[in-house]
């Protein structure tokens, strides 16, 4: 004779249902059918002057940084993003047709922007950041299409992505999508600057700033009322956008840093940044300057301006560890103690350095192991990578040298575990 | 305060200052000529040498950051004294014009052949990149390499 | 010493059993005896005592005014010396630089070691052979078309008697005249000379046994640095010496008026004490903006004309009927960028100064230092140690002034170590060139007259001021001096109304001298551009135009446009390609020049890839057909050509120099980039060997194709014509994006 469900048993049966229906319905409220593919004689033609303009939204949305692999073409993707839930492959947005997006009409790329669905109706994880890109306006998503439709086509097979369970299951985005994606656009604000307006539009849309430099919740999306207070990007700290930093950055600093990568009296951006600032300096310059109007407005910075900021070096400090002050004389002080506090390779003193300062030690630790490189054959700011040069050890004295010498605040207690996190 | 350290798998000890970049003590102490300053900066890759067999500027690389680790120069590739096999391959293509840059591109391309010993073309420039030649001997300097990875004669 | 390079020295007596005559050359030319001889050496260019001299052992000395700068010329200059004498390359060794004991065959530049300085030891060594053989005749009692020679030992042919160069001269002068009439070998004969030579100081640099001026020392040698001024022309306010003394070792500071250097017992303590030591300076301003530096170069006072060719009467010609063409050229100012910063060891003794380098000119230098330092000329010696590559005057006699002027303050040897922050800040400079052309083309498309105007600063290959004597406020030459750059204004096209007119300008923003192929590179770059222009504006294909232009009675030049043809496969049609479709287009061009209008024939055609979207050019492949009369070294001759191919690809693409109104501002390789190794092109090269004709030079007219060939093949690829080297991404793009709409996919 069958028995009788426990109350135990009932109630798990009715939250599963449940489960399984919030799921099922979030899937039938995110659900997209395909978009039927298209051939290449059936895509319209684009002129050169959209191409261009194409080219230049391209580069405001740095697409390369993710969707070009370290020894891969360009928009051919295979690129490892390493989240909290494992790596994602970038995927090939070439105009292939096998491999790439070549069978996508536009319909299907506005929809990807908009709506984070591909072509055949899969919801796209969210490491693709739709809930920015949705921002964008179509015109500027059909340009920006037109410019993708006329690169190269690269036949390149994307890897699996490497996804914990569930998070491998895609219809699980939809239930992220109900709680995160807002497919708003942005309201003009009259008060203020056509520039400034333009800039948020960019920031917030392709530019997706936040993407980094806001801190995510548990389930990897974006904190409301967080935005710019800091956050990560690939093991680095993304330094909030909406305090004062160091010193006060004016809007002429933003735009020359994002636009090439250094200023004087900021230093060099570096890692994940640095390949920003490089896709930047392939957009147009106004264009630069609106960001960097809009960034420049989101703290109310009434700081010193840098040229009367006190220097902040103890030189005490030399005198304690003798054997890293050794180092630190030998292996930094050519390029960093330069005259009148810039140097060789455009290092400046790192008593301007945000890094130093901040909560984690995560920034200095990669900026010492990994170097800076300008973009290959182009001048720009540097750094010698110390990999191999310098210890693990020496590394973690140097750090810890460089917080005590050039702040006053306490010592991090995060730098070996930074150190061994590069090791893995 | 003396400071030990191993070259060319000689010990030395070194009376200098301790923050003296291991470029100046491999020329001035010991004097070497293979190493090279070329920049003082990381830059240029004159002052290749191998740090436990990884080539490594050694103009950023202080005296009292070495420690036990084994440094090689130029002159700890020969053998017997005579030019080891990618010596003889630069040679044998010719590939130096003043030369000053070489000892820094054989350091280098000897630790891409120990790595990988049969490269490409692609990966030997790509390899060979932070290595920085004035006089326009890249050409010459990319044959040698190939030449003591395959052995094989290329006509310049 | 200055090293040496030849193989180990071996005995040439090889068990002849002659009979050992000690006998004076000097005697038998009713002079002196050998123990009347002056002490000193000759330097005298028209005496055979000057070039070379044999020792007891039958060693050669040849004493060369021309020093190899990584060039390959000691080893030529062995192989010259050594087929003339019949001598093995084995016997032979070359003191090169070296005032004391060398001759003054004026600097090494101009590519003219081989041509100039090479026949001169030619000639001198003819002689000398010839001087012997008489001698061993008339000792021999025959006539010397009796005798043969081979590895130093004379013979008579009938058997009867062998004398050795060492039996008849060894260690003693010849006190003989340099005969300009005495025959040299018949080039048939050449068992050196054309044969690809392996470079003799070669496998020194592989093994470390070399030794560079870098590497040269002196016992009681210090370790100087020098601490320049942050802006040209600011004036040493303070400095404050406690400001180093924590640093261990410091021997003096050494100040003089504008002038700043340390001196200390370890080379890191001087360069620490160059970092750290605490000055202030007043601030300068003398630069002119750099992006208002084209008309800066427009508006610079001219000081006069010169008329470089002037046929027939081309400004009436343009401005009668015809179609027009015109254009403006420019070309950035570049440094020499020596991978080797510049250095130099100094010392005074009993008042003499003798002075180690790398310059190229020595026996300018000494002339120089001598001034200077209110010395007289024999007071002051200057002798040559290989440096790295200059590519002209760097900064090498800058640093040997250095090192002068801090030996003199210490009263020890002192050897100065340019920064890489000194070489790219202040060596001097190749100024920048301002180019306008026109041309007219009549309706039969014929071009009938062709017209430029070079803006160019005032000057010729003079010496350049030593920073140090300027800082320091002491005696110098002041002359500008940016070298022959008038050169290749004129071309060698057959249009029937020319005229080339350089504008030669008061002044130039920075200290001016001459990096490689000065002048002709600038010029060929615009005359080929423009040719190119014209070509595409009548729908020729470029190198027949070029073939169609150039005189039928120059064979030779027609030569090397044929091979050219052939070796790159050149497909015959105008530029641009049609259609030009996708984002990467790929393109060819090509150039020619007979270098100087008298002598090196080059001819050079490029492919390109040229990215649209953002502007970068790949260079993928370079040929070359390369005529130079008579090859010494084709080995030799082929690293040149490489060597001015990738150079000048990487001047082309990269290279400018930035400032702004005080200083240089790209005072390192990150903030002046060069060519890197996945970027360099594949090069094929063709030698046309002509052994019978003049001996031409080959170390710079292959770079002064290397611009225009690159620009006229991206146009040939974008239908955009690049006129400003160099071609940034920034600049390509630019121009890429105002020019007309490119064809739909």
């Amino acid at each position: 004779m069958p028995s009788r469900p426990t109350t135990i048993a009932i109630i798990l049966a009715a939250v599963l249902a449940a489960g399984v229906l919030l799921v099922a319905g979030g899937f039938a409220w995110t659900w997209r059918p395909a978009i039927a593919p298209i051939a290449d004689n059936e895509r319209p033609p684009a002129d050169e002057q959209t191409i261009r303009h194409g080219a230049e939204l391209a580069a405001i949305g740095y697409c390369n940084s993710c969707h070009q692999a370290a020894e891969g073409k360009p928009y051919a993707g295979g690129r490892a993003i390493s989240t909290p839930f494992g790596t994602i492959f970038s995927s090939n947005i070439t105009p292939d047709a096998e491999t790439g997006i070549g069978g996508w009409s536009e319909a299907a790329f506005q929809r990807a922007m908009h709506e984070g669905v591909d072509r055949t109706g899969r919801q796209l994880y969210p490491a693709f950041p739709y809930d920015h890109f949705t921002k964008a306006t179509d015109d500027d998503v059909r340009t920006l299409y037109a410019f993708l439709m006329s690169q190269p086509p690269v036949h390149s097979v994307i890897r699996a992505n490497a996804l914990e369970f569930p998070l491998n299951f895609r219809p699980m985005v939809a239930g992220w999508k109900i709680l995160f994606l807002r497919e708003t656009s942005l309201q003009q604000d009259d008060s203020k600057s056509p520039q400034w307006n333009r800039g948020r539009y960019l920031a917030e849309g392709l530019g997706h700033c936040g993407g980094c430099h806001t801190p995510r919740n548990i389930l990897g999306a974006e904190i409301k009322g967080s935005a710019y207070v800091g956050g990560t990007a690939e093991g680095w700290n993304a330094p909030p956008l909406n305090s004062l930093a160091v010193q006060k950055w004016t809007i002429d600093q933003i735009t020359e840093y994002l636009s090439t990568g250094w200023t004087r009296w900021h230093g060099a951006a570096a890692g994940p940044m640095a390949i920003v600032t490089q896709s930047l300096a392939q957009a147009q310059s106004e264009e630069v300057r609106a960001i960097a109007t809009y960034i420049a407005s989101l703290s109310s910075q009434t700081g010193t301006a840098p040229e009367n900021a006190t220097s902040g070096d103890n030189k005490q400090v030399a005198k304690a560890s003798a054997e890293v002050a050794a180092i630190f004389s030998g292996a930094c002080s050519n390029c960093h103690d330069g005259r009148d506090g810039i140097g060789p390779s455009k290092a400046v003193s790192i008593a301007l350095s945000a890094a130093v300062r901040q909560s984690g030690s995560a920034n200095v630790v990669r900026v010492i192991i990994e170097g800076i490189q300008p973009v290959p054959g182009m001048p720009g700011a540097y750094m010698p990578s110390f990999d191999n040069v310098l210890t693990d050890q020496q590394i973690a004295s140097l750090a810890d040298y460089v917080r005590a010498r050039y702040t006053n605040e306490p010592q991090w207690k995060d730098v070996r575990q930074e150190i061994a996190k590069m090791r893995q | 305060m003396p400071i030990a350290i191993n070259v060319n798998d000689k010990s030395h000890v070194i009376y200098a200052e301790p923050s003296t970049p291991l470029l100046y003590i491999l020329r001035n102490e010991l004097a070497l000529h293979g190493p090279r300053f070329g920049c003082g900066l990381g830059q240029c890759g004159a002052c290749t040498v191998h740090v436990d067999g990884r080539p490594t500027f050694s103009c950023i690389l202080p005296l009292a950051a070495v420690g036990e680790r084994k440094i090689t120069t130029l002159e700890g590739l020969l053998e017997d004294g005579k030019p080891n096999k990618l010596q003889q391959a630069f040679i044998d293509e010719q590939a130096a014009q003043c030369g000053y840059c070489i000892s820094g591109m054989v350091m280098r391309g000897q630790a891409l052949l120990r790595a990988n010993p049969s490269p490409t073309d692609s990966e030997i420039r790509n390899y060979m990149r932070p290595n920085l030649c004035r006089c326009g001997t890249h050409a010459a300097i990319l044959r040698a390499i190939k030449r003591a990875a395959t052995g094989q004669e290329k006509r310049s | 010493m200055n090293g040496r390079f030849a193989p180990s020295r071996r005995d040439l007596l090889q068990g002849a059993g002659a009979c050992v005559v000690a006998f004076s050359l000097a005697e038998a030319a009713g002079g002196a005896t050998a123990q009347d001889l002056p002490p000193s050496k000759s330097v005298a260019l028209d005496q055979v005592d000057a070039f070379l001299a044999i020792d007891d052992k039958g060693m050669v000395t040849i004493y060369a005014g021309k020093v190899d700068l990584g060039t390959g010329v000691r080893t030529g200059l062995t192989q010259i010396a050594a087929d003339e004498l019949d001598v093995p390359m084995a016997s032979v060794e070359v003191i090169q630089g070296d005032t004391a004991l060398t001759p003054d065959q004026g600097p090494t530049y101009g590519s003219l070691s081989i041509q100039n300085g090479g026949v001169q030891i030619r000639q001198a060594a003819a002689t000398a052979r010839a001087a012997l053989l008489d001698q061993a005749a008339a000792r021999l009692g025959v006539a010397p078309g009796d005798l043969t020679v081979a590895n130093g030992v004379i013979t008579a042919k009938s058997g009867n008697g062998v004398f050795t160069y060492a039996e008849l001269i060894g260690g003693k002068h010849f006190d003989l005249k340099v005969n300009p009439a005495a025959p040299t070998k018949n080039p048939a004969d050449y068992k050196i000379v054309g044969k690809p030579i392996e470079r003799l100081d070669i496998p020194g640099k592989l093994t470390g046994e070399f030794t560079y001026i870098q590497d040269f020392r002196v016992p009681g040698m210090l370790h100087g640095r020098v601490v320049r001024p942050p802006a040209i022309g600011a004036r040493l306010e303070s400095v404050d010496e406690s400001s180093i003394e924590n640093v261990p070792g410091i021997v003096k500071i050494v100040r003089d008026g504008n002038f700043l250097g340390v001196v200390a017992l370890s080379e890191w303590s001087a360069v620490r004490a160059a970092r750290e030591i605490v000055t202030t300076w007043s601030k300068s301003e003398t630069l002119p903006e750099q992006g208002k530096l084209w008309e800066h170069v427009r508006t610079t006072k001219i000081l006069k004309d010169d008329v470089t060719s002037n046929i027939g009467d081309a400004p009436s010609v343009i401005a009668g009927e015809g179609k027009k063409l015109s254009a403006t050229y420019d070309f950035a100012i570049q440094t020499h960028g020596s991978i080797g910063p510049s250095c130099a060891v100094s010392a005074f003794r009993g008042g003499k100064l003798i002075s180690w380098s790398a310059s190229q000119a020595t026996h300018n230098l000494r002339k120089q230092l001598a001034l200077m330092f209110s010395l007289p000329l024999d007071d002051v010696r200057c002798v040559y140690v290989d440096g790295s590559g200059c590519y002209g005057r760097n900064g090498h006699e800058d640093a040997a002034a250095d090192a002068a002027l801090l030996a003199k303050a210490v009263g020890e040897p002192v050897r100065v170590q340019w920064s890489r922050a000194d070489e790219h800040g202040w060596d001097p400079k190749g100024p920048p060139t301002l180019i306008d052309l026109r041309a007219n083309i009549d309706a039969s498309d014929t071009v009938t007259a062709w017209e430029s105007e070079f803006f160019i600063p005032q000057g010729a290959a003079d010496d350049v001021d030593l920073v140090a004597a300027t800082l320091a406020d002491l005696p110098a030459e002041h002359l500008l001096s940016p070298g022959g750059i008038i050169n290749d204004s004129a071309i060698g096209y057959k249009f029937a109304n020319i005229r080339t007119i350089c504008h030669r300008l008061e002044r130039t923003p920075f200290r001016a001298s001459w990096i490689r192929t000065p002048g002709r590179m600038q010029n060929t770059f615009a005359n080929e551009c423009f040719l190119d222009e014209i070509a595409a504006a009548v729908n020729a294909d470029p190198l027949e135009f070029r073939v169609n232009y150039t005189d039928p009675a120059d064979k030779r030049g027609l030569d090397v446009l044929d091979h050219l043809a052939r070796l790159a496969k050149w497909e015959t049609r105008p530029s641009p390609q049609k259609p030009i479709t996708g984002n990467l287009v790929k393109g060819r061009g090509c150039s020619y020049v007979k270098y100087e209008l008298v002598r090196t024939y080059i001819g050079a055609v490029a492919e390109v890839e040229v990215d649209r979207a953002t502007g970068e050019i790949r260079v993928s492949k370079f040929y070359v057909v390369h005529d130079c009369g008579q090859i010494v070294n084709p080995k030799g001759v082929k690293a040149q050509i490489e060597g001015c191919v990738i150079q000048t690809v990487s001047r082309a693409l990269k290279e400018e120099l930035t400032f702004d109104r005080s200083m240089v501002t790209s005072l390192d390789w990150a903030s002046y980039p060069i060519l890197t190794f996945p970027e360099v092109p594949e090069i094929e090269i063709e030698l046309i060997d002509r052994p019978t004709e003049k001996l031409w030079g080959a170390g710079e007219p292959t770079a002064a194709l290397i611009p225009s060939s690159i620009s006229n093949a991206v146009f040939d690829a974008t239908g955009v014509r690049l006129r400003s080297v160099p071609f940034k991404r920034g600049k390509v793009k630019a121009a890429l994006q105002s020019a007309s709409e490119m064809d739909r996919r």
